[in-house]
This record gives structure tokens, sequence and C-alpha cells, in this order.
């Protein structure tokens, strides 16, 4: 197979073709076309339209409304936006996100790029059961994980503290470690599906260019970097990418382990949506921080892509 | 030193792999971090046949030296088996439902040169790096309106509008050559017909990856479930049912771990099973997408 482009890339070239799209066809041709085309696409745009568009819609339009308990109260202008300012939770939650994206995202790339390079050369058998133990955790799901980690993690009955010694130590209960525990099952969760791709775009570097670059006495480091490296930078680009949105969003994990606390030292910007929707009933702001959290992730993949490209 | 055999020397080590020093250090790492990645699971399984005394012991036991299907009984007390069908059945439905929406749509767009292609897919492109979760409150306040909160189907339909699927099919359809659409046509073949008879068969691998993708994803797209089907015990889905559980009776963990088991072992063996499709279905959706 040969290398391919990172597809959101190569999608924005046939924009430029669209004069031409049409070339040699009849209106009437055209007519007909766009018409059986969007009866093949009607039951997605539906879909699309009614449980994505629409909710996209009306999350950007509450966040601009005062609607909390007592339904909508008027309209809001840029309140709920300003209230972030001053929202010492909001703060809290922003810090600890970016947090786990900044430790999580490096290191997953990091050690799932180094387990497919120790892994993609080994026999089928060896290769295919480690890819399959790394993938486990994503399959098993995240309830089921948090869960046992929760017992493990147990004050009173809790393996770790068994096996360390540390009777009664609450990993989770306390600030300065509960945090560092998230962003540990985090990894484990997430590390899976970027071997499984390195696995294969490592599996498609071409070999003539890395046996020419060994004949030549090129260095391992040499050939990695130069060779592999560029050659891979579609799937780390796209392992970047996936890897920053899941750890934004992680939200099982803090839901079932700490519920934001102690004292929000595990409070995430996901966390609190769900909070102040549900909990509080709060649902303007909730919106409001959903949009924030929307641009941030947007504004951290653009970063991501144009890093990715210069390179 | 650049002579022939030495340069064929350097490149014979390199294809076996690396120094024998780094090589076992790699294999130890490995192995440690595949028993730390195995671990959790093996809790699961072995805690969900440990006694309530085993459960709450002060020490490690490592393997259940009563092993009883207490925790199991009493798991069935609860009504898990409807969370374990209803998690089946969004699954399921959400797979087939997607499968079939994004193939005939991702095939307009990749085959089909029509008025708005260009703007419709910078649309889905756009929705695609959104943060799907953002969008849920909205959501529930829509199925409300509709009458499906608490409603299987209120997990089911914003998955299929997920918008992943077609793009991924529509990086799929491109490489079905035109000309064998071309002969079916003039074979007279209708443009269903044309798109199940010759399209769906070439695009199959790529159908088979979205199928996986999307069964293990709706699988553990947990917030969905919780925002969506936490007002109605009957409506739980077993990874929701857990959550809850654990919410009521939070040290017994033997029950727990026996709902934990119930909920993943049965992916896990269809994830072994169908290991190779999985993950070539995985790096073929990234590659492509």
């Amino acid at each position: 197979m040969a290398q391919n482009a990172p597809a959101v890339a190569a999608q924005r070239k046939p924009k430029k073709q669209k004069q031409s799209q049409f070339s040699g066809m009849s209106k009437a041709l055209v007519r007909r076309e766009t018409i059986s085309a969007y009866l093949f696409l009607l039951p997605s745009l539906f879909f699309f339209v009614a449980f994505v568009v629409i909710p996209m819609v009306i999350c950007v339009v509450y966040s601009f409304l005062e609607y909390g308990i007592g339904g909508v109260q008027g309209f809001a202008g840029f309140d709920n936006y300003l209230r972030l300012l001053q929202d010492e939770v909001f703060h809290a939650g922003l810090r600890n996100t970016i947090l786990i994206v900044v430790v999580a995202v490096p290191t997953v790339t990091a050690f799932s790029l180094w387990v497919s390079s120790a892994i993609y050369k080994m026999h089928a058998f060896p290769r295919s059961f480690f890819r399959c133990v790394f993938y486990l955790p994503v399959v098993t799901g995240s309830v089921a994980i948090t869960v046992v980690w929760k017992w493990i993690l147990d004050p009173y009955n809790g393996l770790l503290n068994q096996v360390a010694g540390t009777n009664g130590m609450d990993w989770l209960g306390t600030q300065s470690t509960a945090l560092w525990f998230i962003i540990l099952i985090l990894f484990t969760t997430s590390i899976g599906q970027p071997i499984v791709l390195y696995v294969a775009a490592l599996g498609n570097v071409d070999q003539s260019l890395i046996e020419a670059a060994q004949v030549d006495g090129a260095t391992k480091l040499q050939v990695f970097w130069k060779i592999k490296w560029p050659q891979i930078m579609p799937t780390t680009l796209y392992v970047l990418v996936i890897t920053t949105i899941n750890s934004f969003q992680c939200f099982a994990l803090i839901q079932l382990l700490t519920r934001g606390g102690p004292l929000n030292s595990t409070m995430t910007i996901m966390y609190q949506v769900y909070y102040t929707a549900y909990t509080l009933q709060d649902f303007g702001y909730a919106n409001a921080i959903g949009v924030v959290l929307a641009i941030i992730i947007a504004i951290f993949s653009a970063i991501q892509f144009k890093v990715a490209k210069t390179d | 030193m650049s002579t022939n055999p030495a340069a064929v020397k350097v490149k014979k080590t390199d294809l076996s792999g690396t120094s024998t020093g780094y090589k076992v250090f790699a294999a130890v790492i490995l192995i440690l971090v595949a028993l730390f990645f195995l671990f959790p699971l093996y809790w699961i399984v072995t805690g969900s046949f440990k006694d309530a005394i085993e459960i709450n012991a002060r020490y490690p036991i490592w393997f259940p030296q009563n092993p009883t299907l207490d925790n199991y009984l009493r798991l069935l007390e609860h009504p898990a088996l409807r969370w374990l069908f209803n998690i089946v059945f969004i699954s399921v439905a959400a797979m087939v439902l997607t499968c079939l929406t994004a193939s005939l749509a991702g095939y307009a767009l990749g085959k089909k040169r029509f008025i708005g292609r260009g703007v419709l897919f910078t649309i889905i492109i756009c929705a695609m790096a959104l943060p799907k979760q953002v969008i849920v409150i909205p959501l529930l306040q829509e199925m409300t309106f509709f009458g499906l909160n608490n409603n299987i189907w209120a997990v089911i339909l914003p998955t299929v509008g997920w918008p992943f699927g077609v793009f991924l099919m529509k990086q799929f359809s491109e490489t079905v050559p035109t000309e064998i659409m071309e002969a079916a046509r003039v074979d007279g073949a209708g443009e269903l017909r044309t798109f199940f008879s010759v399209v769906f068969p070439m695009i199959k691998p790529g159908v088979g990856a979205l199928a996986i993708f999307t069964f293990v994803n709706t699988w553990n797209d947990y917030f969905l479930q919780l925002v969506m089907l936490q007002g109605d015990e009957m409506a739980y889905t077993l990874p929701l049912g857990i959550s809850n559980l654990q919410g009521e009776m939070s040290s017994d963990f033997g029950l727990i771990m026996a709902g934990a088991a119930l909920a993943a072992v049965p992916i896990i063996i269809v994830f072994i099973a169908f290991q190779k499709y999985f993950t070539q279905g995985i790096a073929m959706g990234a590659v492509k997408g």
C-alpha cells in the first residue's frame, strides 16, 4: 500500500478542482446525478442533521440563555461566558484537563511508538499477542476497568495498600495523588489503538529505502529519524489528535473514581459540564462550558496539524 | 570499512533486530508491561469468584480458595441479563444502521459528482473534529421532546448520526473503479442495483472495519448511556448498571466484579475471535481516515 497522505489534508485538494468536477457533464446529467446522490445521502443526512447538527445549534443557543432549574429566564448575552472567568471550579478543571493532556498525550504517543517498534518485526504470534494485550483494556471498556481499579486502590480492601504496606492510604482521596492515578489508568486504556496503528504503519515503511540507507552505513537512530519517522508522520498526527480528544473527554474515570474531588483536584472540564447540567441543573452555563471545551479541543487539534505539517 | 561484506553484515544484524542486550531489555519491559495490562482483567475474573471473606481480606489473596458463584447469583437479583441484552441490542442496532446509511452516503460522496458536495464534505469533517460529548446535553433535551428519554433508541439514533462512518466509507468508495460502475449501468442496472451488486461487494472490507469499530465504540460509550438512560433501571446497559451498583454498594466488590466480568468477557471473546479483522479494521480505518 502506498503511503497515504493524512486524509484530512488530502481532502482539501479536491475542493480546488471543484470547477472541473462537472466537466463533460450536461446540465440534465448534473441534475440527475445530484438528485440520485442526495437520495443516497438521505438516510445518513437525516441522522446527522437530527442528532448532531441540531444539538450543536441548541448547545450554542443555550449557552447564551439564562436557563436554570426554573426553565429559560431570558437572554443572558455573554454572561455565561463571563462567569467562566470568575469560576474557581472551572479554573481547577481547566488546569487539571490541560495537565492530563500534556502528560498523557506525549507519553501515550512515545510509549506506543516504542512498543510498536519493538514488536512489529516479531513473528506473527508474539506480535499479535502483545498487540492484543495492549488493546484489551480498550475492549474491556472504561467502566469495567475503572471499577477494578477502584477496588485495587481501595484504602481498606485494596491490593495496592496490601502489597505496598501503606495501610489505609486513600490514594484517590488524597489531593496530591488522585489525579496521577487517573492519568495512569487513562494511559492503560489509551495506548491500544495507537499501537495497532503504529504496527500497521511501520509495516508499510518502504523496506528498500531502509536497506539502501543501511548499505550506506546509516545508524539505527538515523534510519529511524530520517526514514521511518517521516513515513509514519500521518499516523503520528492521527494518534496525537485522537489521544488529545480522548484525554479531553476522559469522563468515566472521574465520575466513577473521584467525582472531581478531593477539593476539585481531579475536576475536569468534561466532568464539570456533566455536573453543572445534571446536579446543578444549570443548563445555560453547562452548555457555555461545553462550547468552550469544543473551542479548546479545536485549537489543540489545529496546532497539532500545523506543527505536523511544518515538520 | 565500507567493504561489501561489512555492509551485508550490518544489514543482517539489523533485519534480525538489534543488539542482544537491547533485545533482552525490550523483551523484559514488554512482558512486565503486558502483565500490568492483563492484571486488572485477571483481578476482575478471580474477584468475581471470591467469597465475602476473601474480598474483604486484609492481605492479598491471589487466587480464590473457595470459588463461589454467589456474586453472580446476587448479580442476577438485579436485572443484569436485561442490561446485557440492552447493550447488545444497542451495539448491534447502531452497527447495522451505521453500516447501511454510511455506505450509501459514502458512496455518493466518493463516486458521484453533485452540487453541494464540497460544502457537505467540509461540514462533515468539521463535525468530526468536535467533541461528541459536548452535544449530549442538548441531545437529552431533544430526546425528551420526542419522548425517547430512558429509551434505548435515544442511544442508538445519535450513534448512527455520528459522521465518522460516512467519512470512512467515502475513502473506501473512492477506490472502486468508475469503469465497473459504468459497465453495470450499460448492462441496465439501476442506481440501487449498481450499488448493492457492484459497489457494496467491493467496499466490504471497509464495511467490516466500520462494523467492528461501531460495535466496540457503542458498547463503550458510557457517557451517552449514562445521560440518556439513567432514569429507568430497565433501560440500563450493563456498564451503566455496574456503575450504579458501584454507587449504591461501593464496598461490595465481589458483586461489582461479577458485573464487570459479565460486561467484559463476552466482548473480549468476540475481540479475540475476530482479532485479525479487528486490528486490520482499525488500522485501515485510520490510514484511510
